[in-house]
Parts: C-alpha cells; sequence; structure tokens
C-alpha cells in the first residue's frame, strides 16, 4: 500500500467535513481563514508580490518606523532584529528580507493594547536590506535598514 | 518533540515588557542532508498566538527565515503585574506547544 495515497485521501477527508461544518453555520468563515496561514504571500519570490500577499501593496516611506539591526552581520543564520513603530493605531508588522528566496519573513498582528514593537531574530541568506511594513489604520507604511551578511563569520 | 519554552513578562511603566525563548530547529526546507544530498524537509513554526488576561495581544505568521529557536519580544500597554501570559505556537507538521507566565 502507498501511505502518500492514505495520507492524500485523509486529507481530503477532513477538507471535506472542514466544508460541511462551514456549510452546517457551525464556523464562520472568517474564523477559519484567521486560522489560515497566508501560504502565497510566504512563497512569493519577491517584495511586491509578498506585500500583496499580506494586504499591504504600496506602502508609503516613513520616518516613524525605526529598524534596530547591525550593520554587519557575522552570522546570517541569527539576525537580531527590532521594529519600532511610532505611527498611532498600529495594527500590525510585516518583517520582509528582500534577498532572501521568500522574503516574507514574518507578519505580526498586534491588539489590546500591544504596542508598535516586536523583536527577534531572523535568517538571512546574504547582504540585503530589511524592510518593515506597519499597518494603521487601514494603510500601510514602511522603512527598511541594509544588514550586511558576512559568510564565514570573519568580521568585516 | 515539544521542548519547554519560556517566557519572562516584567512591568516597565504602565507596558509589560514580555520575552519569549522557543525551541524549533526552524528547518527551511532549502538546506541538503550531508550525507544524502536529499533536501531536509521544511519544519518550521507557522502561527503564534499570545495572550494576557485572555485577551489575545498577539498574533504572528511566520515563515521559514525565522532563526532557529526562536526569541521573541513585544510590549503591552495597560497589563498590570499578576495577569496571566500564555504563548502558543503550532508548526507546519500539526505540532503545537504552550506556556504560560505570570507578569511581574
Amino acid at each position: 500500500m502507498n501511505p502518500m495515497r492514505r495520507t492524500f485521501l485523509k486529507g481530503t477527508g477532513a477538507a471535506g467535513t472542514v466544508a460541511v461544518a462551514i456549510a452546517a453555520g457551525l464556523l464562520k468563515p472568517s474564523q477559519v481563514l484567521a486560522a489560515e496561514w497566508p501560504k502565497a504571500a510566504f512563497e512569493s519570490k519577491n517584495v511586491a508580490d509578498a506585500l500583496k500577499g499580506i494586504g499591504a501593496s504600496g506602502p508609503a516611506d516613513s520616518k516613524d518606523i525605526t529598524i534596530k539591526a547591525p550593520d554587519i552581520a557575522e552570522n546570517g543564520a541569527v539576525v537580531p532584529v527590532e521594529i519600532f513603530s511610532k505611527i498611532p493605531g498600529t495594527t500590525s508588522i510585516a518583517i520582509l528580507a528582500d534577498k532572501n528566496a521568500n522574503p516574507l519573513v514574518a507578519d505580526f498582528d498586534l491588539s489590546n493594547g500591544t504596542e508598535g514593537y516586536i523583536s527577534t531574530r531572523i535568517k538571512m541568506g546574504q547582504t540585503a536590506h530589511v524592510h518593515a511594513v506597519v499597518k494603521a489604520g487601514g494603510k500601510s507604511y514602511t522603512a527598511s535598514k541594509e544588514v550586511k551578511v558576512t559568510i564565514g563569520g570573519c568580521g568585516g | 518533540m515539544a521542548e519547554p519554552m519560556k517566557i519572562r513578562a516584567t512591568m516597565a511603566g504602565d507596558t509589560a515588557d514580555i520575552k519569549c525563548l522557543m525551541n524549533h530547529v526552524m528547518e527551511t526546507g532549502q538546506r541538503k542532508d550531508a550525507k544524502t544530498g536529499q533536501l531536509i524537509p521544511a519544519h518550521f513554526i507557522q502561527h503564534v498566538t499570545a495572550t494576557v488576561a485572555g485577551k489575545t495581544v498577539l498574533e504572528a505568521q511566520w515563515g521559514v527565515a525565522i532563526a532557529k529557536n526562536p526569541f521573541l519580544g513585544f510590549r503591552v500597554k495597560g497589563a498590570k503585574a499578576g495577569d496571566k501570559v500564555e504563548i502558543k505556537w503550532e508548526d507546519n507538521k500539526g505540532d503545537k506547544n504552550s506556556a504560560e507566565a505570570v507578569i511581574a
């Protein structure tokens, strides 16, 4: 027996159950969507497509966004990045690294008093600009910072 | 699979500073196994949800480019010392983990 085929059949069965649940009104479609990972956005090969995928096309440059990241990262596998947004009503912050195979790194939705601040560590394949894209009041804003990645970890 | 995760939450003025360390391989699906030459399948955290005192404060979607053993820091205004912080994640293979802490 082919195990892949079994998995496939199980998968279709599960998807069918969700469809039935929606039809029966057990699950609101919005709830299902909220739980869905935006595959197209994460698999896009360029920044413009990735932004379209998260609903933030054509963001305006903003000086109210600060990106704190090293000028030179000796290890591209761990690049600390902090994003500060002083834009009032910041509802989401996305992080992109434009030379990565898939530029979109992460998208954070903030609610119930969470400030416009995110700190994390990302991977970068090569020297690139790190972009922060902030959504506030239905508009999107962006800022970027170049991070040089030295392969081999010997420093500048 | 899921090893413990660490949360530290402290008040700074009227804002809670929450930091979280998770244990995860965060495999990109682009690396090759040195012995077999086969691509190592992607295995990474896709969803992270954080609540403070039962209210959702952060929902994140992650790609493969978050570093291994992810770190996440954020700040919540209006939280109080003693509030419970809960952080959960789920990866692309359906593995889940969660942890709780109290804001100090």
